[in-house]
């Protein structure tokens, strides 16, 4: 017989071997899914994870289209991870993305027709800020009155919706548009097209961004005090009183950090590869950040391979869709259950089996 | 705008009819609450429970066979969060959170082929054009209708006055104690996440077969958030769930009226006006706490893991 027992301390070999089974695991229960759609398993694994990379025919198209998608989930992640530390759970990341790229995108267009070499970086400044303050309604309400921050932030998301369908019919559509929905495209605005920083890089400033999201993040847990706080409020919030640290700059920081830079995310799909606001501008990446953030274990470099390999499904998905007419919802699905590997596997990560002895009388 | 295109009886029995999905998740998320579990994946449970009770009652033509699909296809999904949480002591934000993650998307692959069908007609008590305003409001509904309202009575009854709901108050208040008192918290707390699972399933249901009555993707649109803050609404009280869940139906009505009847509110303002209301009810419950003129009821486990030292 055996028995699960409470590790002294998180296993190091567990905490790498864990999110690595997660996906092999994901891999063959994917499998059995697509099976069961009447879908060839291993060609729908392949499909999905190895060629977009080296298939002769599609890698040379989608292989930069891994970091366009991976650049906004690592930013959304990146700041996530931080609240997640600490024990607050900012899940509206997806309403914050949203109204950064409005806040983004309306400074560019009315300025339009204008150019100049500030613009653009007036924009990052207004989608991050847009972010920023559309998450700090949850972490107000949370540090003034205690009101659950997880509800309210996901309540947001909805409202932003609502404002961005608003927005793109009303507000912000294309003068120019023959009353069709949606604003001026901004890659046809030089001053404020997030356009490739090399030619044929895909390198967008939201990618170098993103980079930069992960080494502040590096930073910001190893070497300042903030960032042990914040480490200290999510294993042991008791201790953390204790220790001095107040709770609302941690709950503020964390709500704030996390927002601001969803909406920076939201600023450069908007200005780069989405280019305009839309109804359905919104896809989703601030609720598939949410796995991106768990499968990276909560730690910078982890989630920036978690948000490659998460771009890899997206981009492998549509493969998928293409080559075998694999439903598109079928990926989502695939990225729940990641999920829920992930978080079972965490499990050998903090406990451990021992073996019970027989006592001898 | 023209009020006079709002019928009374009508407004009143849609809000009925609209009340009763949200009745439904939230009443069984209080039952899990009440045992400590937090599940944020009423929103998964309920969009499972609409695509497999839209799909049977299609397929069999039978809707009471796709409300009992429905509430099990929510319950099965509910034994995914169950056996992360109990047994494989995950936390129970992060697995709330896939269990909805994974329940939109499983539920748009699984629906694909379903989009734009009319579901078999469910049998209410009285039909016809000629009811009267009581008959419509009280005798023009489903059976499914009164059983929402009945749950949320037995729920009641059962944490009140029996023998289980004490044991399932125990668990939700003290689960060291109750382990020590040789109850299973495990086990017991798998029951509640389970019924927790069938009622939101059977909401989601009751939101494909009657009150829209169709399948689309991502048709729960935050019902399921709503619910849970609905159990936050009624302190944890099971009969002031129906109060609340008709209140929230008649913001809904309300705003879906106002639409059609070309108010002169913009389109999008209105439907996000119970997103907006779920929060400021949510800001008004934090003031009455924080000035002491509510107390605050939440199970003391709520959220907890539960392992057995020994």
């Amino acid at each position: 017989m055996f028995k699960v027992e409470k590790r002294p301390s998180p296993s190091r070999f567990w905490s790498w071997m864990a999110p690595i089974l997660a996906v092999v695991a994901t891999m063959v229960a994917g499998g059995i899914m697509f099976w069961m759609l009447g879908k060839p398993p291993l060609e729908a694994i392949r499909t999905i994870f190895w060629d977009p990379l080296f298939n002769a025919q599609f890698a040379s198209y989608s292989r930069p289209q891994l970091l366009i998608k991976a650049a906004p989930l690592i930013l959304i992640a990146i700041g996530l991870s931080i609240g997640f530390r600490a024990g607050v759970w900012n899940i509206g990341a997806e309403g914050q993305y949203v109204i950064g790229s409005l806040t983004g995108a309306g400074v560019a267009l009315a300025l339009y027709p204008l150019e100049a070499w500030w613009i653009f970086p007036l924009m990052v400044v207004a989608g991050a800020l847009g972010g920023f303050l559309w998450a700090m309604i949850p972490a107000i309400l949370r540090i003034k009155l205690n009101t659950n921050e997880i509800l309210v932030s996901l309540m947001l998301v909805y409202i932003a919706l609502e404002i961005q369908s608003s927005m793109a019919l009303g507000l912000l559509r294309n003068p120019d548009g023959a009353g069709f929905p949606g604003s001026r495209n901004l890659q046809q605005y030089p001053s404020a097209h997030n356009a490739e920083i090399w030619v044929g890089s895909s390198i967008h400033w939201g990618v170098i961004a993103a980079m930069l999201a992960v080494i502040a993040a590096i930073f910001l847990f190893a070497r300042y005090l903030l960032g042990f706080q914040i480490k200290l409020t999510g294993s042991s919030p008791r201790a953390a009183r204790f220790a001095g640290v107040n709770p609302n700059v941690i709950v503020a920081f964390c709500l704030g950090t996390s927002g601001a830079l969803a909406g920076m995310a939201g600023m450069f799909e908007v200005s780069g590869p989405a280019g305009q606001v839309t109804i359905d501008f919104a896809t989703g990446y601030g609720f598939t950040a949410i796995i991106v953030a768990f499968l990276g274990r909560l730690n910078p470099l982890g989630i920036l391979a978690a948000g490659l390999l998460m771009a890899l499904t997206y981009i492998g998905g549509e493969l998928a869709q293409f080559i075998i007419g694999l439903p598109a919802a079928a990926i989502s699905a695939f990225q729940g259950m990641l999920l829920f590997f992930l978080l079972a596997g965490e499990m050998f990560v903090n406990y451990r089996f021992v073996r019970i002895r027989k006592v001898v009388a | 705008m023209d009020w006079s295109a709002i019928n009374p009886a009508f407004f009143i029995a849609s809000i009925m009819v609209s009340a009763t999905p949200l009745l439904l998740a939230a009443i069984g998320e209080l039952v899990a609450e009440k045992t400590g579990v937090l599940n944020l994946g009423v929103e998964g449970m309920m969009i499972t429970g609409a695509i497999c009770g839209f799909i049977i009652s299609v397929e069999t033509g039978s809707p009471t066979l796709g409300f009992i699909c429905g509430a099990l296809g929510g319950a099965v999904l509910s034994l995914i969060f169950a056996l992360l949480t109990q047994l494989f002591m995950a936390n129970q934000v992060a697995s709330g959170l896939a269990l909805t993650l994974f329940g939109l998307g499983f539920s748009s692959m699984i629906g694909q082929g379903y989009v734009g069908i009319v579901p078999p007609d469910v049998p209410k008590l009285m039909e016809g054009a000629d009811l009267s305003a009581f008959q419509r409001i009280a005798l023009g509904h489903d059976a499914v209708l009164y059983i929402g309202l009945l749950i949320p009575v037995i729920v009641w009854y059962v944490l009140k006055y029996t023998r289980l709901g004490l044991v399932l108050r125990a668990v939700g208040e003290d689960h060291e104690a109750a382990h020590a008192l040789g109850y299973k918290v495990i086990w017991i707390r798998v029951g509640a996440i389970f019924f927790g699972g069938a009622c939101a399933g059977l909401g989601g249901a009751y939101l494909s077969l009657v009150r829209v009555p169709q399948w689309t993707d991502g048709m729960t649109a935050g019902i399921g958030w709503i619910a849970l803050a609905l159990v936050v609404f009624a302190s944890w009280r099971p009969l002031f769930i129906i109060i609340g869940a008709y209140l929230f139906g008649g913001v809904t009505v309300l705003q879906l009226n106002l639409q059609a009847a070309g108010s002169t509110i913009p389109v999008e303002y209105l439907s996000m006006s119970p997103y907006v209301i779920t929060i400021l009810v949510l800001v008004l419950l934090s003031v009455l706490q924080k000035y002491g003129l509510l107390r605050a009821a939440a199970p003391a486990m709520l959220g907890r893991l539960f392992h057995a030292s020994n």
